[in-house]
């Protein structure tokens, strides 16, 4: 199909929840109420890491007004703990707390006010243990173990004969970076409605992850899947902070214990005691020739979990998944660890140990290039993997050459004829690119169900949350395209597992991919369906029948897609169904190898940098936007700006700061996000179009791609404007006027 | 129960209507608008009057509901999204925003039209720093700010043409 052939495809129509959302209108689940729903307060740790001692709620529980108080005492008849890859976390404390912040009892009450009140009536004794909320404390051979030891996870991978390459290398270098403990800020904190009942629970929750939660909570309480109802309103931001099971069985248990619905809606600083991203220290040792050819590289990274595993398994996995770069190297090995904390559980963020790895290689990229004499973007071109090569042996194969895309975004950045200029001796400007590709940890598991109604027009069911990234629009343009009927007769509805077929998760750029060809194929059934009633009714083969317009068409005799499925079932009403189902067995024989697809992402900076305040200022930045096929292309350029955005925040001034395992800066004041007066000069995003994706019509992943290589482009703009090379981030005016003080004597 | 019995009355005009509503001391302006008046739209998120989410206008000027008395606004008028949404006036607005793809999970999206509405009727045509400069008390996490900026450029720039 060529693109002149679609109708809405390719289109950035509106979103199909503007009006909603612009309106005031749209739900989301602070707005939940359900009748007779009592009000939640958590009682929260004040110390990182001890024994509880004793609980004594009684108190509470005679606050009139006072329905139910959970602690670990209650958790019975039940599982009590629970996580994606490790079941390591006690719905509350149970013997021992982990980090600040971790709720060791939760309230029931009749209202928010009365809540509070009992909360703070819990009276817990603990004795205290030393605390270690970094990398370094926890991991000292005398550190006091967290869990049974604070290694959570190892992994690791090689090839080739690393060590006898390393020997025959012109030059080695090693170069150790770390990464903050940074906070997704999703607007809408995690906010849970549960209404436990006998044999049912029905739960209203902002979760990325519906049906991970719905069989969480089955399993916890020992009910099956049918039992088990979530239904995700509106989710203000999720960015990962919302993956998998967050505050739901906490809830959930509290339901239980109070006799009716609960609703708990955390405060900012109760959801950044929730989840963050895991900080990380990742040692790079790279083995090159004097003619800039790639040999041999050695990677050892330490991701920070937290007081608990969430998704620390699969981070750990993907630092060293991604830390490679895009490049061809014959002899590798890489080694990961996650190491337990006593700080703030920390789960998915946007491209998981995505940005801690490109961070490490990109600098250190520029740092071999420099050392070389090599130009940077050379010694990328001369070492890039191409399309078919096995970029990490044994997945996936590249599914297209990345070095016209490096090229796109060089060309609309001007790099070739940049010329520098400084506005002072001491305010300097330059600029640095960073590029690499990342593994999607998509599972291709996603299912669609579409009823046609007997007046044409649609509603089509999708288990992907709408997170803002605008999937219940792409997923219309998609059933509008198959069915050839207008965007304006589908309908879609999401999220509520009582009501719409198993979607894995939404999450790791997967939703257009994955769900799109759910969709796409559960559209393309009802198609089907739709020209074999119009060949019996036209007694000719299907394939001889035109579908367009709303109507299928016979030698210039029309009858509309609605008459079609009133003739079939004789009266005034019927419908049809279709379905689609992605497995790794897809027909497309495109999903069967491990990634999905591979998420690209390419990034030019230029800096200003006043050497006597060691200020950055961001002056431009180019991404770029990879999704094969734009289905709505301002919809994936404001994914791509997004993410920089974001991007922007870890790399100039985002970091959560802990001293002794207390959180010292969990609110909004003294952790400071990105806001408009942080737009680069200019921001721009090329989209980068070639067909070679996966999901329908050649499509691709997005999400994540454009907070991967920020802060290295940056990093190598500084490096290009001052000299000085950094290598702890955020990149604060502090840090970079310390650097350059030092490098002056 | 937690029992606070002091009630004031508070009587003011919102989105063009005027209300009357009991309301404790501390209660605050967003939590009156959300839970007693069921206008939802204003959202509470950081509560430090930092990130814009629940943006409302006093008397045409943007503030922070989540930090300003309910009772502060005895007398006044309170415009919120859903009268912003209900006015047809507002529609070049609103279309900007919608057009520009200024909305992805819409959760800063009432407090953000409320802030941009009130910062071109006092400047019908600012420059792309003054945007960035009034509108800094909103934040949005999604968007990256680039499509919100161009939203409130094309409404003001439609507004001339208009």
């Amino acid at each position: 199909m060529t693109q002149q052939e679609f109708n809405t495809v390719g289109q950035s129509v509106r979103r199909i929840d503007s009006y909603d959302k612009i309106s005031g209108r749209a739900v989301y689940s602070v707005d939940v109420v359900v009748p007779g729903m009592a009000y939640a307060k958590l009682v929260p740790s004040p110390l990182p890491h001890a024994l509880i001692k004793s609980i004594d709620a009684s108190k509470a529980r005679a606050l009139p007004g006072v329905y139910a108080v959970l602690t670990a005492a209650e958790l019975v008849n039940m599982e009590t703990h629970y996580g994606s890859d490790k079941k390591d976390r006690p719905i509350v404390a149970m013997n021992k707390v982990r980090f600040q912040g971790e709720p060791v009892a939760a309230v029931a009450a009749v209202d928010l006010a009365t809540a509070e009140a009992a909360a703070e009536l819990v009276e817990v004794e603990y004795e205290a243990l030393s605390a270690a909320s970094d990398l370094t404390s926890a991991l000292l051979p005398d550190a006091e173990p967290i869990h049974d030891s604070n290694y959570c996870h190892e992994y690791g991978y090689e090839w080739g004969d690393v060590d006898a390459a390393f020997a025959g290398c012109d030059r080695i270098f090693e170069d150790t970076f770390l990464f903050p403990m940074v906070y997704h800020y999703a607007m809408e904190p995690h906010t849970c409605v549960v209404s436990y009942e006998h044999d049912r629970i029905r739960t209203w929750t902002s979760a990325q992850h519906p049906f991970l939660v719905r069989a969480e909570l089955a399993r916890i309480f020992g009910m099956q899947l049918d039992q088990v109802q979530v239904v995700v309103p509106y989710v203000g931001g999720g960015y990962g902070s919302k993956s998998y099971t967050k505050i739901e069985p906490l809830v959930a248990a509290l339901s239980r214990e109070a006799g009716r619905p609960v609703r708990l809606a955390q405060s900012v600083e109760e959801s950044m005691k929730t989840v963050r991203r895991h900080a990380a220290r990742a040692t790079i040792r790279t083995g090159v020739m004097n003619d800039g050819t790639f040999v041999a590289r050695e990677c050892l990274s330490y991701v920070d979990t937290g007081g608990y595993t969430d998704n620390g398994v699969r981070v750990t996995e993907r630092i060293s998944d991604r830390i490679v770069g895009p490049y061809i190297f014959d002899n590798v090995r890489v080694k990961s660890y996650g190491i337990y904390t006593n700080s703030t559980p920390a789960g998915s963020f946007r491209s998981i140990g995505g940005p801690q790895a490109s961070w490490a290689c990109e600098s250190q990229t520029d740092i071999i290039a420099e050392a070389l004499g090599i130009d940077p973007i050379q010694l990328r071109l001369k070492n890039l993997a191409k399309k078919g090569d096995e970029v990490r042996r044994g997945k996936r194969p590249l599914e297209g050459d990345l070095a016209p895309k490096l090229q796109m975004v060089l060309d609309k950045f001007g790099w070739d004829n940049y010329v520098r200029e400084d506005p002072s001796p001491t305010v300097k400007r330059g600029i640095g690119f960073a590029c690499n590709v990342t593994n999607s940890g998509a599972s291709p598991t996603s299912t669609s169900l579409v009823r046609f109604h007997a007046d044409g027009s649609s509603t089509v069911y999708i288990g992907t949350t709408e997170i803002g990234q605008g999937s219940r629009s792409v997923m219309a343009q998609i059933a509008a395209e198959e069915l050839r009927i207008p965007l304006a007769s589908i309908k879609v509805i999401g999220s509520d597992t009582d009501a719409v077929p198993y979607d894995r998760s939404t999450g790791s750029s997967r939703s257009t991919t994955l769900m799109g060809l759910a969709v796409h194929d559960a559209a393309v059934d009802v198609r089907e369906q739709l020209l074999e009633i119009a060949a019996k009714h036209f007694e000719t083969f299907a394939d001889q029948i035109e579908a367009a317009d709303g109507k299928a068409t016979f030698k210039g005799e029309s009858m509309t897609f609605g008459a079609l499925v009133r003739e079939m079932f004789g009266g005034s009403g019927g419908e049809l169904m279709g379905r689609g189902y992605v497995t790794q067995n897809h027909a497309s024989g495109r999903l069967t190898q491990d990634p999905v697809f591979w998420e690209v992402s390419i990034g030019a900076a230029e800096v200003e940098v006043d050497e006597d305040t060691g200020t950055v200022k961001l002056l431009r930045y180019v991404s770029a936007s990879d999704p094969g096929k734009a289905i709505n292309p301002k919809q994936v350029e404001g994914q791509d700006e997004g993410a920089a955005m974001q991007a922007i925040g870890h790399s100039m001034f985002e970091e959560m700061l802990f001293e002794d395992g207390q959180f010292l800066n969990p609110n909004l004041v003294d952790y400071r996000v990105p806001t408009f007066e942080d737009l680069p000069g200019e921001f721009e995003t090329v989209l980068i179009e070639f067909g070679d994706g996966p999901g329908p019509y050649g499509s691709k992943g997005v999400g994540e791609g454009g907070i991967v290589c920020v802060a290295p482009a940056i990093a190598n703009a500084i490096f290009n404007a001052t000299g000085v090379r950094l290598r702890e981030l955020p990149l604060t005016p502090e840090r970079v006027w310390r650097a350059i003080e030092k490098s002056k004597q | 129960m937690v029992q606070i019995n002091q009630k004031i009355t508070v009587a003011f005009n919102v989105n063009g209507g005027d209300v009357e509503i009991d309301v404790t001391p501390e209660t605050a302006l967003v939590d009156m608008l959300r839970d007693g008046l069921l206008l939802k739209g204003a959202k509470r998120s950081c509560d430090m009057q930092v990130c814009g989410a629940c943006t409302v206008l006093v008397d045409g000027l943007p503030v922070s509901a989540c930090t300003v008395p309910a009772f502060e606004v005895r007398g006044k008028s309170v415009t919120t999204i859903e009268g912003v949404a209900a006015d047809d006036r507002m529609a070049g607005l609103t279309d900007a925003f919608i057009d520009n793809a200024a909305i992805q999970c819409g959760f800063c999206t009432p407090g953000m039209v409320l802030a941009a509405k009130s910062l071109l009727d006092r400047n019908p045509h600012p420059s792309e720093d003054e945007i960035k400069d009034y509108m800094r008390g909103n934040i949005c996490r999604c968007t990256g700010y680039k499509k919100i900026v161009e939203a409130i450029q094309e409404a003001a720039q439609k507004a001339v043409q208009g």
